[in-house]
């Protein structure tokens, strides 16, 4: 085999965006653990952990370059080292959600929880399942796996949707409740973008293997689904 | 009959190169766009050279060579009886791996292939045209009398190609024109062929496939045939495709340096 360098890096490479990845997957879940909980701790050290994600980010997008640079990658090569730089800063990104969620926690303070947590945790149960087997489609390259992913984003905008009407009822019956209902809607807000950005990982992945660039028709106007006709 | 407003500079039908009985190029048909850089890719022994050397009928020179099939050039069969391979030659040039200015001054290099071709103008401004279209004049302008040996490699590629398009052709064809020159006088002849393409076709061969992914706009992708061991073009698109998303797995491999 020729290449054998080049290929042990790019390997290297998948390994840690799966990292990256796996990084980000904990972060949802915490985030949204530590606010059923109302563990204040717990979210400020999802926020501290988030500069790790973002640093992590940074370093394989240096390893990028560098493996652009130094080894002139051609075609699904190309395709591959270009679609990490994407998929990277997709997590990045759902790294922020979750540092988002743990910011809502800490700012909530003394505040109880307008209503238990049923279908928040179940939205980010989905979404990070979702993120784990889009990113395990990715370092097999397998298209096929990548493409039965995004329409799960039903599912999660579903559980949006009915978090959404649920807060709603609280805020009519009793106005004093909006700021606590609003914490939480920014909450579900911030899952259900998760879930939107696994889409784009799996539209990458189909375009390493396939060389198409194409958008998969997500529906991700979540809030106005349902609401029209 | 191509016309004058033909976008293909030079086209090959049913083109095969033989060496006595071996059938070195097989069965190719190209359409070289006019000015626009066209770059042969593959691996070595593909028949690259052959193929680039069978559009000016440079494999004449070797005696066993035959070809069947067309190389049409405004709709004119370049094999024909009719025609005069040297006439060939003046409408398309050629600038060679290594460079081989003549044994002369650098202005007699440029003047002496126009004199043989009855160039009757003034042949100061056809030098200083011709090493300007190469960009070497600013170097050379004060020591044309100087032998071309005295200048450096890239500069004496640089003064084939002034050489080559002092005779005004309408294609010129590149085989690994850069590949004896360092880095700085690579990019200078890349350049260069940007600068060129605004006037001629050019078709290049290369080994370097960064080269051709630099340089390009179209690109040829060639292969041997497992059995028979001729080469052929097996791919041919735009270069950005070649070198994003290739439809040949074989042409992937050898792109990605899996392969050849």
């Amino acid at each position: 085999m020729i290449r054998k360098t080049f290929e042990a890096e790019i390997q290297q490479v998948k390994d840690e965006v799966l990292m990256l990845g796996s990084m980000v997957e904990q972060a949802v879940l915490d985030s949204v653990e530590a606010l059923k909980k109302r563990d204040i701790k717990a979210s400020e050290k999802i926020f501290a952990e988030d500069l790790e994600i973002n640093k992590k980010r940074f370093e394989i997008e240096n390893k990028l370059m560098v493996l652009i640079a130094t080894q002139q990658p051609m075609a699904r090569d190309l395709r591959l080292l270009a679609s990490c730089m994407e998929i990277i800063s997709e997590l990045e990104r759902m790294g922020d959600y979750a540092k988002g969620i743990a910011n809502i926690n800490i700012r909530m303070g003394d505040e109880p929880l307008l209503k238990p947590l049923i279908d928040i945790p179940r939205m980010a149960q989905k979404g990070v399942d979702m993120l784990h087997r889009a990113l395990t489609a990715f370092v097999n390259e397998d298209a096929e796996m990548a493409k039965a992913i995004p329409i799960e984003d039903d599912e999660v905008d579903a559980l949006y949707n009915q978090v959404y009407r649920e807060l709603m009822t609280f805020v009519i019956q009793d106005p004093t409740t909006i700021e606590r209902a609003n914490w939480l809607l920014w909450v579900a807000h911030n899952l259900e973008r998760v879930a939107d950005r696994v889409t784009n990982i799996c539209e990458r992945t189909i375009f390493i293997v396939t060389g198409e660039m194409e958008e998969i028709k997500a529906t991700d106007d979540e809030f106005w689904k349902g609401q029209k006709k | 009959m191509q016309t004058e407003n033909s976008p293909y500079a030079i086209e090959t039908r049913n083109l095969s190169i033989f060496y006595g009985s071996f059938e070195a190029v097989k069965d190719v048909n190209l359409q070289i766009q006019k000015q626009k850089i066209t770059a042969i890719i593959g691996p070595s022994g593909c028949g690259k050279s052959t193929l680039l050397r069978a559009f000016n009928r440079m494999n004449d020179f070797v005696p066993t060579s035959r070809v069947s099939g067309e190389i049409l050039l405004h709709g004119t069969n370049l094999y024909g009886k009719e025609i005069d391979p040297v006439e060939v030659r003046r409408r398309i040039g050629m600038v060679f791996q290594k460079p081989n200015p003549f044994p002369k001054s650098i202005y007699e290099n440029i003047a002496w292939g126009a004199r043989i071709n009855g160039f009757k103008g003034n042949m100061d401004d056809l030098v200083e045209q011709s090493l300007r279209g190469a960009a070497l004049w600013d170097e050379v302008k004060d020591k044309l009398k100087q032998s071309a040996y005295a200048l450096s490699g890239g500069q004496q590629q640089r003064l084939c190609i002034a050489r080559a398009i002092a005779i005004q052709p309408e294609i010129i064809l590149m085989d690994e024109p850069a590949s004896a020159l360092d880095p700085i006088s690579t990019l200078r002849i890349e350049e260069l062929m940007q600068e060129l393409k605004k006037n001629y076709t050019i078709i290049i061969v290369t080994h370097n496939m960064q080269q051709a992914a630099r340089v390009s706009d179209y690109t040829a992708m060639m292969m041997l045939y497992e059995n028979t061991r001729s080469g052929t073009v097996i791919e041919y698109d735009e270069t950005k495709t070649i070198f994003t998303r290739p439809k040949d797995k074989r042409t992937e491999e050898y792109v990605t340096g899996r392969f050849g």
